[in-house]
């Protein structure tokens, strides 16, 4: 009995330390091309040419100088304009998610049960099927090389709305929206006054999950975007990468990939738990 | 007093459905602008003769259905079969690591230490900007990049070696980086689903005896087999998406010899030398693909409800 007992914890014990060696290999793998970036971006062109080396190098700022300054790639006004689409979709994605998936909560009417499932139904559609419609509408509508169909369409957001909808059916209870009706309070105000702040944690794991989408996105842009001023990030590293890419100065190619990816590591290491809770919240309610 | 409060509630009810529609106008409105419309007009512009002959546009004029019959004899098929081997060669690993990390992650006898920050790190990559991922891994398997010098090194290689010029390394290390961002993200997905087994029924197969593997495959895999199905289906539909990845790793040429070219890659090109006949057909192939795909992920999860509900 003792033997068999002994032997289970052996075999427990080996299952115990091929898993941490095969997760130990996983995180290897995830931070490795991040490491070797960090590294590189701290480093000079000709240290770059020499080799690669474990040690960071000393060219951090130089390289972020250079970058920024670059004639050729507009990077400052890249970072700006990223943000700007990206914040500005993140708040609108989630004020407008919020607001459909409350209709859909709090009110009873006819064709309820029809638009929940249109919106359920399109939620599976891929943008790029309806690209080619949308880019010559955006040319008829003279809204080419323009930020409107960058942001505007993140009002419509069928996954958002999805989460908000699964957020408010458990936690908000129609009393309170019946007791704020009492006390005379209006229909949207109600929205806005209570619903919204009850909706808090919601409408910031979507805002996250929308401003990185929206900051990471780039298929669309490189379609509606034209004019140097108004790229965005991918469209600038697209850019670094069409061009003939071994003359360029290999510390400025690190420094901006560099930039284009750790302020949403940075981001998410400081809510990492408030975004992996979110990955869940709706796939698996079903 | 009761039955008096009923037909204020009643009345009331009656007169708020106007908000509830008004609430949906904004949905609505963009929605119809900047999808609807656009989805209705690439239908039917993939019906006409239209395309760039140098400077001068050819068409529109109404050919039915001779786009879809020039696109398939194009090298659609080889696009589609490009998509579909990065697709698997990215997919079949990611769902056999995140199965068996999820498993780990679950299971309570193991007791893995740290898990949360395994957790962190695994699905980092996810939230990482494809289009800089790609550059970044383009930069590393260069041919003078750090992969080779590191290689070389080691003495493990007497010269470089060209990723970018072989095909399966090529689409090994788009599939790779596929890897890399999704199976974080179904690893989490699948431990949600597994922490929500009945542990019931756990805890009768341990004091039965069965191995490991045994309640792996005759317990949790047929208890997780509906988000299984979704996670699977998903997955196909973002590999249909495929294109950040491939397009910034190769230039957008697909090279080598095209070996690499996706699906959505020569959408964009379609879209770049206005072509709105031959792109219109590829949308519309692409969208009927993806709705049987959809089909399939709505039945799957319905069947599940049905069961639940039947279960309890």
């Amino acid at each position: 009995m003792k033997e068999k007992r002994d032997s289970s914890r052996l075999l427990l014990n080996m299952r115990r330390s091929i898993s941490y060696i095969v997760l130990v290999f996983l995180v290897f793998l995830c931070l490795f091309p991040f490491f070797v970036l960090l590294v590189n971006a701290t480093r000079s062109h000709p240290d770059i040419q020499k080799g690669f080396s474990f040690i960071p190098g000393g060219s951090f700022l130089t390289n972020m100088v250079h970058v920024l300054n670059n004639e050729n790639l507009p990077v400052l006004s890249g970072i700006v304009n990223s943000l700007f689409i990206a914040g500005m979709s993140g708040i609108l994605a989630t004020y407008f998610s919020g607001l459909t998936a409350y209709a859909i909560h709090a009110y009873e009417f006819r064709l309820k049960r029809a638009v929940y499932l249109f919106i359920m139904l399109i939620m599976m559609v891929p943008v790029q099927v309806s690209t080619l419609g949308f880019v010559d509408l955006m040319g008829k509508m003279k809204l080419m090389d323009n930020f409107i169909p960058l942001i505007i369409p993140s009002i419509a957001s069928p996954v958002v709305f999805f989460f908000m909808k699964q957020y408010l059916d458990s936690t908000l209870p129609l009393d309170i929206v019946e007791a704020a009706r009492i006390d005379g309070s209006g229909e949207f105000s109600t929205f806005n006054k209570i619903v919204v702040p009850i909706m808090k944690p919601a409408i910031a794991v979507q805002a996250i999950f929308t401003f990185v989408g929206s900051w990471n996105n780039y298929f669309v842009p490189s379609l509606i975007i034209k004019s140097n001023s108004k790229k965005t990030l991918p469209i600038l590293i697209a850019q670094l990468r069409s061009a003939d890419f071994l003359k360029f100065d290999m510390g400025q190619v690190y420094m901006l990939v560099a930039i284009a990816i750790f302020p949403v590591v940075l981001v998410y290491i400081c809510l990492s738990k408030f975004i992996i809770r979110g990955v869940t919240a709706g796939s698996v309610k079903g | 007093m009761k039955k008096e409060r009923q037909k204020i509630v009643k009345q009331k009810g009656v007169s708020y459905a106007k908000w509830g529609y008004l609430f949906l106008i904004p949905f609505f409105t963009v929605y119809i602008i900047f999808s609807l419309i656009p989805l209705i007009s690439t239908f039917y512009n993939s019906f006409f003769e239209n395309y760039m002959s140098g400077l001068k546009r050819i068409g529109p004029n109404f050919i039915g259905f001779e786009n879809y019959k020039s696109i398939l004899n194009a090298d659609l098929l080889q696009y589609m079969n490009n998509t579909l081997i990065m697709w698997l060669m990215g997919f079949i690993p990611q769902i056999g690591v995140a199965l068996l990390l999820a498993v780990w992650f679950s299971d309570l006898r193991l007791r893995l230490r740290a898990t949360g920050v395994f957790k962190t790190i695994i699905y980092m990559p996810n939230l990482i900007m494809a289009a800089a991922f790609s550059m970044l891994f383009f930069t590393l398997f260069s041919d003078s990049g750090p992969v080779n010098n590191i290689l070389m090194g080691m003495g493990a290689l007497g010269e470089p070696f060209r990723f970018l010029s072989s095909v399966w390394a090529t689409r090994g290390l788009i599939a790779g980086m596929n890897f890399l961002m999704w199976f974080g993200n179904t690893t989490i997905v699948l431990m949600a689903a597994i922490m929500g087994i009945d542990g019931a029924l756990l805890e009768a197969a341990a004091i039965d005896g069965a191995s490991p593997w045994k309640v792996f495959s005759k317990v949790i895999i047929p208890s997780i087999r509906p988000i299984l199905i979704y996670v699977i289906i998903t997955s196909m539909i973002g590999g249909i998406q495929m294109f950040d990845i491939p397009q910034i790793f190769t230039k957008g040429a697909g090279s080598p010899d095209r070996q690499s070219m996706t699906l959505i890659m020569y959408l964009n090109n379609h879209l770049f030398s206005k072509n709105y006949g031959m792109g219109g057909a590829l949308s519309v192939i692409l969208f009927i693909i993806s709705a049987i795909l959809s089909v399939l992920v709505f039945a799957s999860m319905n069947k599940d409800m049905v069961k639940r509900k039947g279960g309890k």
